[in-house]
């Protein structure tokens, strides 16, 4: 094999790590694709129409459509994360890691490819879910490319975080605390189902410290036009976290934390 | 030109184990080298320094000249690793594990079916290359770790203990397969148990006990260290044979069965001779332990004479 640069060698290691992530998670379609059709489902029909027909407008919009977005949103912060903590954890748990460990791919590159499979899950299950949503409801999109950044950038945020929380869990239990304990209780107060002007004002001061509330809040005037929060400043709160988070994250697989004794 | 060069290597792990205690080591390119020790001698842990898995506590490992701090990327591409527990996702197929390992060292995925091809068809891994691994038998496991990492032919391939619970028939298969690599240029160090293993496939070999390289040598010269073999001789009568015959001790088993040492001074007919001369017929031979353990007991025993 004429040798390739390391460059080139990166590039096509980088396709490798997605094409294998892409095939687990559409391998075990039934574990990582069908739940969150069948939850968010069953979110639509409770809240939006058999709860939301009594509530009224929320933010000057209909209550479907005005949690639409942050059930979209829910989904792919969920699947991002579970995407990459359970496949980067299998892989150590397995010692397939090692494979990765051994070649001459950079931890950037192994870095980017788990990523890649966190966010290209992310997008396809936020995908999945505004499909169903229009059997419930046609919202329009106001700001197309908005709604498609903001989808990313939180599945990047939330892939990373997966991948930390990975990095350190030494049993099946660990990659399920993060999720239970943390990322679920700030999703629901994150403003999915609400607007933070409903509440007093000592409770709005600490949802604003909700870093879930920002990208909830940018997803949803990418639809309705309508946020609680400067989206400018969401944005930039989201770049923020995956600015620090990755570089934890590379500092983390340069130590070999938990992947090398 | 070196395929490996180690310098004073130790490893400390975090739980205090002194796994090495500075070794160096020497392995010259085409090379077919033998890494032998006793469980826990530290052969996997050499092995894992030098294929990235174990960081070092001190010391230094070049590959092809390649120093792993300096230049860790190249000399990782020189470098194919036969580890010695089973590390596959055992959900994938043997076709997408050796494509995939093939892409994380840059080769293109329309050559890397190709190769796949050719190397699963060595290895007798074709016709199962698209069930999911774990339906695999621990023999083919084995040779789906070789594949794996000849993928990308390095010019150093290391295996740990590649045939460990591996029937005869595939490990005679698996040395032929192993000797013709080394003919075409490949450097291969391997760790194993058996002798006869080390004996019939490598020139040289480094033993290695406690952390410590006890012995590094060709294998010739090895051989030529071995003293004394013990051999077991299944006969019809005992005939009431003394506890030393001319001094060669001997040693009941049962009624049937006698131990006898022999050093290299003496040989094999004069003791057949004594024993024929007092009616005792020998049925059959065999060598007590294999000789790798009696090179380990010699070498022990010259230690703690010192
Ligand atoms: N991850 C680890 N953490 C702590 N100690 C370890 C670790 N791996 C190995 N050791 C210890 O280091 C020593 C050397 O182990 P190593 O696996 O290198 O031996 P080995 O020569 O490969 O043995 P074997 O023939 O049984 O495979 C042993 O005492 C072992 O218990
Ligand atoms: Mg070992």
């Amino acid at each position: 094999m004429p040798t390739p640069s390391l460059r080139q060698l990166n590039w096509i290691a980088f396709q490798s790590i997605l094409v294998k992530e892409i095939t687990r998670f559409t391998r075990i379609w039934a574990q990582t694709l069908l739940p969150p059709a069948i939850t968010m489902t069953l979110y639509f029909v409770i809240f939006g129409k058999l709860i939301g027909s009594q509530i009224g407008d929320m933010g000057g919009h209909n209550y479907m459509a005005y949690i639409v977005p942050g059930i979209i949103m829910m989904s792919v912060i969920q699947n991002a994360y579970a995407n990459v903590v359970s496949s980067f954890f299998s892989a150590k748990f397995q010692r397939f890691v090692e494979e990765l460990l051994v070649s001459p791919v950079s931890n950037n590159t192994i870095l980017l490819g788990y990523l890649g499979g966190g966010v290209t899950r992310g997008v396809l299950v936020g995908l999945i879910v505004s499909l169903i949503s229009l059997f419930f409801i046609r919202i329009p999109i106001a700001h197309p490319w908005l709604v498609f950044l903001v989808v990313v950038l939180t599945s990047t945020l939330f892939s990373l975080g997966g991948f930390i929380n990975a990095v350190y869990a030494k049993k099946f239990d660990d990659i399920s605390i993060v999720p239970t304990f943390i990322l679920t209780p700030l999703t629901y107060l994150g403003g999915v189902f609400y607007s933070i002007s409903l509440l007093p004002e000592f409770w709005r001061g600490l949802a604003l410290a909700n870093p879930i509330l920002y990208m909830v809040n940018a997803f949803r005037y990418g639809f309705l036009g309508v946020s609680d929060i400067d989206v400018g400043v969401a944005i930039g709160m989201i770049l923020g976290f995956i600015a620090v988070l990755y570089a934890v994250s590379l500092h983390l697989l340069k130590r070999g934390i938990g992947l090398r004794s | 030109m070196q395929a490996l060069r180690i310098r004073q290597l130790a490893k400390t792990y975090g739980n205090g184990v002194e796994a090495l205690k500075g070794i160096d080591l020497d392995v010259e390119e085409g090379d077919f080298f033998a890494l032998l020790g006793p469980n826990g001698a530290g052969k996997s842990t050499t092995i894992g320094i030098i294929a990235s898995l174990v960081n070092k506590s001190a010391g230094s490992v070049q590959v092809f000249g390649h120093d792993l701090v300096e230049d860790l990327a190249l000399a990782k591409t020189c470098l194919g690793l036969v580890p010695q527990e089973f590390n596959f996702s055992v959900f994938e197929t043997p076709l997408q594990i050796v494509v995939n390992q093939a892409g994380f060292y840059g080769m293109p995925r329309r050559e890397a079916l190709v190769r796949a091809e050719e190397v699963l068809n060595t290895l007798s891994l074709w016709d199962k290359r698209n069930v999911q691994s774990r339906t695999l038998s621990g023999g083919m496991k084995r040779r789906l770790m070789i594949a794996r990492a000849l993928m990308h032919r390095p010019r150093l391939l290391i295996l740990d203990e590649p045939t460990a619970g591996v029937d005869i028939e595939v490990r005679r298969s698996m040395w032929e397969f192993l000797r013709g690599l080394n003919a075409q240029g490949t450097t291969i160090i391997l760790t194993t148990h058996y002798l006869e293993e080390a004996e019939s496939l490598c020139r040289n070999i480094a033993i290695i006990d406690k952390g410590l390289i006890v012995e590094n040598t060709s294998m010739k010269a090895l051989l030529a260290t071995l003293d004394r073999e013990t051999f077991v001789l299944d006969v019809r009568h005992l005939n009431g044979l003394p506890e030393i015959l001319d001094g060669f001790p001997l040693r009941r088993v049962d009624e049937h069965t006698l131990e006898v040492e022999i050093s290299r001074e003496r040989n094999l007919n004069q003791l057949f001779g004594l024993l024929s001369e007092r009616g005792v017929e020998v049925m059959s031979m065999r060598n007590k332990a294999n000789r790798l353990e009696e090179l380990f007991l010699s070498l022990t025993e010259k230690k703690s004479a010192a």
